[in-house]
């Protein structure tokens, strides 16, 4: 169980059942209404039971006290997904005006062992929505923790660009990705992040502006791995709404190229040669070169179209999207 | 199977008068061909099974049932307020494999009307505020048992319409928090009340094509990193509304076909693991938008037969992990999505039974 809240102290000692607490001895317990069987708890559900029949006593009765709001916490402690509880404790913060600051660290402590849950996230933005642009720079530490163990976390991710967008803090964001993708190439979330900040922070000027430094960016990693997805996909949306850029843009066809002749982890280096194509682009003799000391056996490239011999290679390698591949052939720009 | 397909092209092209003239010898030799055509089929569906493993329908109904009992361990107490979409989900794996009718309708039935509140919005179980998820879940478990006319559909429309946003979205209750899912949930929960028209559908379309990523994909809210999950309840509002138009079907499509990996499972997004509920997630998508042949489907149906518990019955996330409700589920409606045999057809924008879904929409 959770340790260092002064509400649920008693935890750190032996926990005291309610109905043995003299400050609860006022108030009747309200069970469950579940229906006829009656139930044989082990210790640890029954403790947790208890508490809820004393949380349903105190929201029937709406009582907006302090033993009320410790009552949600260790509610809290023992299931952190019961919304209901949250709800209350939200009720119960307005009317005893608590300084929210201490919530925040609550809610830390909750989401060290439950960070996958809507309702932590969901109230820890209710509070931060309160606090304003104070709470800023907590919150943008709060997800930094949160991600440094899962860098994927996507309610980590959601709530930190809900805070760039209402409490700002962007200026070091861009930075921020940078690290995560450091530490892991792979990492889709860090990749749509820094999507999310070169087209929305007001400090950037823009897709456009950041075109250049970005390509040169992605094609490094590209180089690195060829077999990430989420490169070869940002590489692509630089150019969103601007196809024929894309298409004509050296740097694109060129790491295409790069890739194939390496002869190593070429799949998507082929998927976007084949986009290129279909937009218009035309490939040199260089690219059939590449292609065809690929050496893929049983491939009869001899009358192919360059289009179609992708779409064959791309069938053959990556066989569990077979019909994928055999469809993009069928769609192929008729060659003249 | 070949040869029978073949067989039977050569039945039809007998010259007619021959057919006349032999007449006896054909009908004998259509009867051996029917016996042939079974045994094929027969034949097919043994090696069927035995190359793609089995559905332990069985021991999954009573894996689903006893979870419905349990009310003492600490699991079925921790997610206690969430017992309406528990209820959903066990009662349409039931229906899906047939069995809806070892459940007492009426115990379900009044359990599911004692969550409603005044506002018109479902709790997740008794005493529980009224949240827009438990409010679908409610609806769609009264729409298995054919108990729709207990719905005072003004009741809840006027929830519901209630959470809309000023710019389409929809919050999921009183304190606001937005996420493209409860788009979905409204959407659905009104179409299937017959009260669509109530809400803004323009503004909803266009909140949540404002959450559409460059990859094709949808995400949670506007710029959030698009994920199997959200695309789903995206792509199904879209669907409901009549808006696929306004979806990229070929990227969208590509996106969702790369989500299967190596053994044949889905994942939600790149260079994650893949995880039984995204045969749903990703499945119904595609099937929306008609692009479901892009993925290897025997492989995908091994990856699912082979995360069920086949001693004590349940499905889990991936092989070997421990079995819950909600995977058992998916893992099911996901089956049905690929027509494994023995299961009714599920229906992808709804996620109810097809017949259920007909009935809805067809019953006077």
């Amino acid at each position: 169980m959770a340790s260092g809240s002064s509400e649920v102290e008693e935890e750190e000692q032996e926990r005291m059942m309610l109905r043995d607490r003299p400050e609860w001895a006022d108030v009747t317990p309200v069970p469950q209404d579940d229906g006829p069987c009656p139930v044989v708890p082990i210790n640890y559900t029954e403790e947790f039971a208890e508490v809820m029949d004393y949380f349903r006593a105190v929201y029937l009765a709406d009582e907006r006290s302090p033993r009320a709001l410790s009552l949600t916490a260790e509610a809290i402690h023992f299931n952190a997904g019961n919304y209901t509880v949250w709800h209350f404790r939200r009720l119960l913060l307005e009317s005893l005006k608590v300084d929210l600051h201490d919530e925040l660290e609550f809610i830390e402590r909750i989401a060290a062992k439950n960070s996958k849950n809507y309702q932590i996230w969901h109230h820890r933005r209710r509070v931060a929505e309160k606090l304003g642009p104070d709470a800023r720079n907590a919150e943008l530490q709060f997800t930094k923790k949160v991600l440094s163990v899962d860098a994927k976390h996507y309610h980590a991710w959601s709530h930190r660009q809900w805070v760039l967008q209402a409490l700002g803090g962007w200026e070091d964001e861009l930075d921020y990705c940078s690290q995560l993708l450091e530490q892991d190439i792979f990492n889709n979330s860090a990749w749509n992040q820094r999507y999310f900040v070169i087209t929305r922070s007001p400090f950037l000027g823009g897709l456009k502006a950041m075109r250049e430094s970005e390509v040169l960016y992605t094609i490094k990693a590209i180089e690195a791995y060829p077999e990430n997805e989420s490169s070869w996909k940002y590489l692509r949306g630089l150019y969103k709404g601007e196809t024929t850029s894309w298409v004509n843009e050296p740097q694109v066809s060129s790491i295409c190229l790069k890739i194939l002749s390496s002869k190593s982890n070429y799949l998507f280096a082929l998927s976007t040669l084949l986009d290129l194509i279909c937009h218009g682009y035309q490939p040199n003799q260089d690219f059939r070169d590449a292609i065809e000391a690929l050496k893929i056996p049983d491939l009869d490239t001899q009358d192919l179209d360059i289009a179609s011999m992708i779409c064959s290679i791309l069938e053959k390698i990556d066989p569990i999207r077979v019909n994928y591949w055999i469809w993009r052939k069928s769609r192929l720009p008729q060659v003249a | 199977m070949v040869n029978c397909r073949c067989l039977t092209k050569v039945v039809c092209g007998f010259d007619f008068a021959i057919l006349l003239h032999f007449a006896f010898l054909a009908a004998s030799f259509l009867l051996r061909l029917v016996v042939m055509v079974t045994v094929c089929n027969v034949s097919f569906m043994a090696m069927f099974t035995f190359k793609m493993g089995e559905l332990v329908t069985d021991k999954h109904v009573k894996y689903i049932l006893s979870v419905e009992k349990r009310k003492d361990d600490f699991e079925s107490v921790v997610m206690e307020h969430l017992r309406m979409n528990g209820a959903y989900w066990g009662l349409t794996a039931l229906d899906l494999m047939g069995k809806l009718d070892v459940v007492d309708v009426n115990e379900v039935v009044s359990w599911v009307m004692s969550c409603q509140h005044d506002s018109g919005g479902f709790g997740g179980n008794v005493g529980h505020d009224p949240h827009i998820l438990y409010t679908l879940s409610a609806v769609q478990v009264l729409a298995l048992f054919d108990k729709m006319d207990l719905i005072d559909a003004d009741k809840v429309t006027n929830y519901i319409v209630g959470l809309q946003n000023e710019d389409g979205s929809f919050s999921g209750d009183m304190w606001g928090e937005v996420d493209t899912r409860f788009s979905y949930i409204a959407i659905c929960c009104l179409s299937i009340i017959h009260r669509l028209d109530k809400i803004n559908v323009e503004k909803a379309v266009k909140y949540i094509i404002s959450c559409k990523n460059m990859d094709g994909g949808f995400g949670c809210t506007p710029g959030g990193e698009s994920h199997a999950g959200q695309i789903f309840c995206c792509v199904g509002a879209l669907a409901l509304t009549g808006s696929l138009d306004l979806v990229n079907k070929d990227l969208l499509g590509w996106w969702l076909c790369e989500r299967q990996v190596k053994s044949g499972g889905l994942n939600g997004r790149p260079e994650k693991l893949p995880d039984v509920c995204y045969s749903w997630w990703v499945l119904s998508s595609l099937i929306m938008i008609d692009r479901v042949h892009w993925i290897s489907r025997e492989k995908l149906i091994k990856f699912i037969l082979d995360c069920q518990d086949k001693e004590k019955g349940g499905i889990s996330d991936r092989p070997d992990d421990a079995v819950d409700v909600f995977h058992t589920y998916f893992g099911v409606a996901g089956l049905s999505l690929l027509e494994y045999p023995g299961l009714k057809p599920i229906d992808p924008a709804y996620a109810l039974p097809v017949d259920v879904v007909n009935r809805i929409f067809f019953k006077k």
